[in-house]
């Protein structure tokens, strides 16, 4: 799942475009709100992450039903008024079980994606900064990560390290970990000799105020549309993990694990299990690429005359 | 040319001595119990440890990663104790199997996405700039799994268009001589097209699952790179000289466009070699894929093992092809090579 | 192939080759039969190291024993099934127990290897020597029968087999019928075998046996392909020329496969499939209860809350027996709740119901609330799941609160053989139907790996010890009655369900024959 990722963020390391020089200038919200009135798309991508957010706040205290209680008597119903989008094998409210997975997969998304913007992006910016052996190090080790099928990589780490939330994280983590730690390390050595940093440096500052100071505020544009782009992987990631029975412990209500609780009832009809947990996982994954999208047109400088 | 493909294939050496190292750790730190797994439902402690000792793992891990890393050398990559077969005769066997589904899938998405990515380079901002990005990432936002039973469930079970999906071929046809290991090829080579045929309608709906999972890749590479050239002084320079917008397009920029896509496929195509691991299991597809995904779940060494080493070889191997086409198309590059 | 091939080539629209050919091909197909399973044989040889269940299907019908199991009728029709008492020669034309019962004495039949050489006593010592000295699960399952040295097999002459007795034991027989002491071609393997002496390697990849299927083609993972072996001796010659089974992982498809009736016979579907088929009536499912097989929840007695035997009798009154059945087995099986005065019968219904108050009372006085873990194996995750989901929900409301582990198949048994885990959801079906053979594995103190809850009562012990060995039935009896009431009340494994063998069968299959082993037989099938 993960393996697209790298792929797709050949842009910001190939188009030189996407590099400036000095922190923005010009009002964000009035550029968003450009970025949005040029671009519906983006528009939608913004208001169904802030669904995504209220359902992941709100969602387990606001659904019809527990999630977790089984009704084995209504088992297997279609959808209907009193089950929108009818009942599982235990007859659990699918509904109920569809929103009140988003805080958790909500949480994967942002705790993976948290980890390895901080473990990437640390590596990456100290070894385009210093150069040399830090460089050679971090370099190994990202070449090494990306020489795995990253999917097969994952399964291992997780079938290794146990069964859990916690080590799914660290999985798609470590998985992604090349890609922020190239981007990092890019911007990095880019700016390394700029002059703003010269200038800073000449005034007596030491590296690791220079580092943080001047490098890593001027790269975070960029490693903020990564993220929002790795969120989506990040999920897709813990799906495929649930899918071949990996992951999520039951009966904990997580999109990736419904579908594939669901996938077994497709062939006799039962549609409704796999296919509802599939569209939220789905329109969630879309929502986060659009999102990456826009936020890198809120931040390419050339999109901004 | 030939200095710069050796200077390159240095550099992955280190990487390759990595996966080994990794490898090994991962699939000895697995909690599962080789031995007591193959040992049977009613083994004694004392069948447990023969096996134990017939399959080397009573030895220190150090004493275990030397012999391993010994047969490496010979070209034995071990038996799987799933298939009771050699690891090296496996994989040959299915790598094909992959290699033409990954390939199909592949060739079914550039079909979509080039032109896809084009126009919504050339058209930048209208509703076809928009469409594209909302068709190449709702097909990256599907999990593979799903498309995959989605698309059985349609097309056989429902509208009954496509053939059970019981992996290369139909149960009663023959496969071709084996020439490329590819069936597709194989049977066009030596003229047998109803082989062809079967082969073809077995390979659409895998091929089409994977397809729908690169084109966000491929069209997103396509039209960044097309932006990027159309914005460059040699694309005004032809059209400030007139000619013409299609060839301008068609020739100066789509041409000069294709080298960052080249190497985007390259990556898609290994990518896709590991994350059809779940499209391979849906589809019953012979490949190296599902056979690894299989080994893992019973804790069987070798195999992952195996196909890991075999994924990086690869992936080595088509990086390092893309490089010297690169230098091929692009003097500049091999001129600082 | 040919009618396919016209089919194809008189124009069927490309790329999807439309169904319907199905009938073009009934000639080619009519003695053809397409299985379709999980996964196949990852060896060729079941007495080997670390062979898989289905080469349990291999030694069926590749290989002869000296006895078989006779087919008795399923009660409900469909097919046969077997019953333990009931023996038929296989390679034995005759046989005749000694009058001191401690000995048998087979005469063989004039049968064939495929190789074209005649089977002669020398084959079937050598083969049952190898099986009780090989090692790993073959021995296991001689010793089982007390089948444990070589000296116990004698060649009296060509045609004629001695089995000495080391004890009277009522499993001896039986145990000569599963599918461990088969009989190969010695002379075949020992000039193959480069050195080995048990030819380890050639057999894994090679059949030498005189069955009435040989092996055309077997590709790991992928398939495997039977053809008739016409010269087959011991039994009727079976109706199906070939038989092709295919692997295919995804049940969901293999269902499909059914119902669009691309393939002829499926093993080891989800319940819910097997209910929907047999409902919807367009293909056949034969169902067999497991014998000597339940669905038990195994309650650690050493170590965590279920050493308190109140605790455990709790879990028994709050089992959700009904819903699981329901929701999990979707009927597909027998529930284990409610049952009367003990009966010489494994599985039989404990005296539990599904009784909350009950329940609750014994977690009070016991000093509850609890918190614990309940495993199980992720290979069974289609019932065990949903079933550990209903156990979580209901143990919750008696103030035992469980979190649920999924345990993926290789690391298993590396769980259970550590016996700590306080709660293990586990099915456990013996080939050989009797209830002290299932406690032997289960519950005695040699402490087996199956003895999941660790349970260690000398007076079980003693009780098991005397009904395995026992010199009459009505001593064996007494001593079955006196274990199952011990084990009602002391509860180391509530019994949940006794699920059923389910297998899908086009209408136009006949002939299913139920197996201990659980492999099909071909031997026996039809198809119209």
């Amino acid at each position: 799942m993960n393996d697209m990722t790298k792929a797709d963020q050949a842009p910001a390391e190939i188009v030189p475009a996407l590099r400036f020089e000095a922190p923005p200038s010009t009002s964000l919200w009035a550029h968003a709100r450009h970025i949005v009135a040029e671009n519906p798309v983006t528009g939608l991508a913004f208001g169904l992450f802030a669904a995504i957010v209220f359902g992941a706040l709100f969602g387990p205290s606001l659904v019809p039903y527990d999630p977790l209680a089984s009704n084995t008597n209504a088992a297997l119903q279609a959808p209907s008024a009193a089950h929108w989008f009818g009942t599982d094998q235990l007859g659990r409210d699918i509904f109920s079980r569809v929103v009140a997975a988003t805080r958790l997969d909500f949480t994967i998304a942002i705790a993976s994606v948290a980890l390895v913007f901080l473990l990437g992006g640390l590596a990456g910016v100290s070894a385009g900064f210093y150069g040399g052996w830090v460089d050679k190090i971090v370099g190994r080790i990202a070449d090494t990560i990306m020489a795995f099928p990253l999917f097969v990589l994952a399964m291992g780490i997780v079938a290794a390290l146990g069964n859990s939330v916690t080590n799914i994280v660290i999985a798609t983590a470590i998985i992604n970990f090349p890609l922020y730690a190239r981007v990092a390390r890019a911007e990095a050595n880019v700016r390394r000799e700029a002059g703003f940093v010269q200038a800073a440096r000449l005034s007596g500052n030491s590296d690791w105020r220079l580092l943080l100071t001047q490098i890593v505020p001027n790269i975070m544009p960029i490693m903020a549309v990564q993220m929002s782009l790795t969120m989506g992987y990040a999920i897709l990631n813990a799906a495929g993990l649930s899918f071949i029975g990996l992951g999520v412990r039951p009966p904990t209500p997580e999109w990736g694990i419904m579908v594939a609780e669901g996938a077994s009832f497709i062939v006799s009809g039962e549609w409704w299990i796999a296919l509802f947990p599939g569209l939220a996982l789905m329109i969630a994954v879309f929502c986060f690429n659009l999102l990456g999208d826009g936020v890198r047109d809120l931040v390419d400088p050339q999109r901004r005359n | 040319m030939l200095r710069m493909i050796g200077q390159r294939l240095m550099t992955t050496i280190p990487s390759v001595i990595g996966v080994i190292i990794v490898t090994f750790l991962l699939t000895r730190v697995l909690p599962g119990d080789t031995a007591a797994y193959f040992a049977g439902p009613a083994a004694t402690p004392q069948a447990i440890a023969e096996i134990r000792s017939k399959l080397g793992l009573d030895q220190p891990i150090p004493v275990q990663f030397v012999s391993y890393v010994g047969a490496l050398v010979r070209g034995d990559l071990g038996q799987s104790l799933t298939t009771g077969q050699p690891v090296t005769a496996d994989l040959a066997a299915r790598l094909p199997a992959s290699a033409e589904l990954t390939l199909a899938g592949l060739l079914l998405a550039m079909a979509v996405a080039l032109p896809l990515g084009v126009l919504a380079a050339v058209r930048q901002g209208s509703w076809i700039d928009h469409l594209c990005r909302v068709v190449a990432t709702a097909g990256v936002s599907l999990p593979v799994f799903f498309t995959g039973l989605l698309l059985v469930y349609v097309f056989y079970f429902l509208l009954g268009w496509a053939p059970a999906p019981l992996g290369r071929l139909d149960v009663f046809a023959s496969e071709p001589p084996r020439i490329t290991g590819l069936f597709l090829v194989d049977s066009l080579v030596t003229g047998n097209f109803e082989t062809f045929r079967a082969a073809l309608s077995q390979i659409i709906l895998p091929a089409v699952t994977l397809a729908i999972f690169s084109l966000a890749p491929i069209t997103r590479m396509t039209r960044a790179s097309m932006l990027a050239v159309l914005g460059a002084d040699f694309v005004r320079t032809a059209r400030a000289a007139g000619l013409t917008s299609r060839k301008v397009i068609g020739t100066y920029a789509f041409r000069n466009a294709m080298l960052p896509v080249i190497t985007t496929l390259g990556m898609v195509f290994s990518f896709l070699l590991g994350a059809n691991v779940l499209v391979e299991k849906v589809f019953a597809w012979p490949g190296v894929g599902s056979y690894a995904v299989e080994a893992l779940i019973a804790s069987d060494y070798a195999p992952i093992q195996g196909f890991v080493l075999t994924m990086a070889i690869l992936y080595v191997a088509l990086n390092l092809m893309i490089d010297v086409l690169y230098g091929v198309i692009d003097p500049r590059v091999r001129l600082e090579g | 192939m040919l009618t396919r091939r016209t089919a194809i080539a008189a124009g069927l629209a490309a790329p999807f080759v439309v169904r319907g050919q199905a009938q073009a091909q009934t000639a080619s197909r009519a003695e053809t039969l397409l299985l379709v399973q999980e996964y196949g044989p990852n060896s060729l040889d079941m007495q080997g190291i670390g062979s898989s269940q289905p080469v349990n299907g291999v030694a069926l019908n590749c290989y002869d024993r000296l006895l078989r199991f006779k087919p008795v009728p399923i009660p409900g029709g469909g097919g046969n099934t077997i019953s333990m008492g009931e023996l038929e020669g296989e390679l034995a034309e005759s046989w005749q127990v000694a009058s001191d019962g401690m000995s048998c004495t087979f005469k063989l039949r004039d049968a064939k290897f495929h190789s074209g050489r005649p089977v002669s006593a020398k084959d079937v010592k050598w083969s049952l020597d190898r099986a009780c000295t090989i090692g790993g699960f073959a021995t296991t399952q001689m010793n089982a029968g007390s089948l444990e040295k070589p000296e116990q097999f004698v060649v009296v002459d060509d045609k004629t087999f001695r089995v000495d007795f080391v004890r009277k034991d009522k499993m001896t027989l039986p145990n000569l019928a599963v599918t461990i002491p088969f009989v190969f071609d010695s002379e075949l393997a020992i000039k193959n075998s480069g050195g080995d002496p048990h030819a380890k390697e050639w057999l894994k990849n090679n059949i030498a046996g005189s069955g009435a299927y040989k092996v055309e083609s077997w590709k790991p993972g992928v398939e495997t392909i039977y053809v008739r072996n016409d010269d087959w001796a011991c039994g009727k010659l079976p109706q199906l020329r070939r038989i092709i089974a295919r692997d295919i992982a995804s049940p969901s498809t293999r269902r499909a496969l059914m119902e669009r009736g691309d393939a002829d016979v499926s093993y080891g579907l989800p319940p819910k499939d097997f209910k929907d088929l047999l409902d919807a009536g367009k293909v056949n499912v034969v169902g067999v209860p497991i014998p000597n097989g339940v669905w038990g929840c195994y309650l650690n007695t050493q170590v965590g809350p279920f050493k308190d035997v109140r605790l455990r009798q709790a879990v028994a009154w709050v089992m959700p027996y009904d819903k699981i059945l329901q929701a999990s087995l979707f009927g597909r099986g027998v529930s284990m709740a409610g049952g009367g005065a003990p009966k010489v019968a494994w599985p039989q219904p404990f005296p539990y119901t599904t009784d909350t108050a009950k329940a609750k009372a014994l977690v009070d006085a016991a000093g509850g609330p609890f918190s614990t873990t309940l495993y199980f194996d992720a290979g069974n995750a289609t019932v065990a799941e949903p079933m550990a989901v209903l156990i979580k929900e209901a143990l919750a409301t008696i103030g035992i609160t469980v979190e649920i582990n999924k345990v993926p198949g290789a690391n298993f048994r590396t769980e259970i053989a550590k016996k700590t885990n306080p709660m293990v959801l586990n099915r456990f079906a013996g080939w050989l139907d009797y209830p002290d053979y299932y406690l032997f594995w289960t519950m005695h103190g040699n402490n087996s790996i199956f003895n999941i809850a660790a349970y260690q009562n000398p007076a079980l012990d003693k009780l098991v010890d005397a009904a395995r060995f026992a010199p009459d039935k009505a001593s064996y009896d007494a001593n079955v009655i006196d274990f199952i009431k011990l084990v009602e009340s002391e509860v180391p494994m509530v019994p949940i369900n006794q699920p059923t063998h389910d297998v899908a069968l086009q209408k136009s299959i006949g002939g299913y024959q139920f197996q201990p082993c659980r492999e099909p037989d071909f031997r026996y099938l039809t198809k119209a």
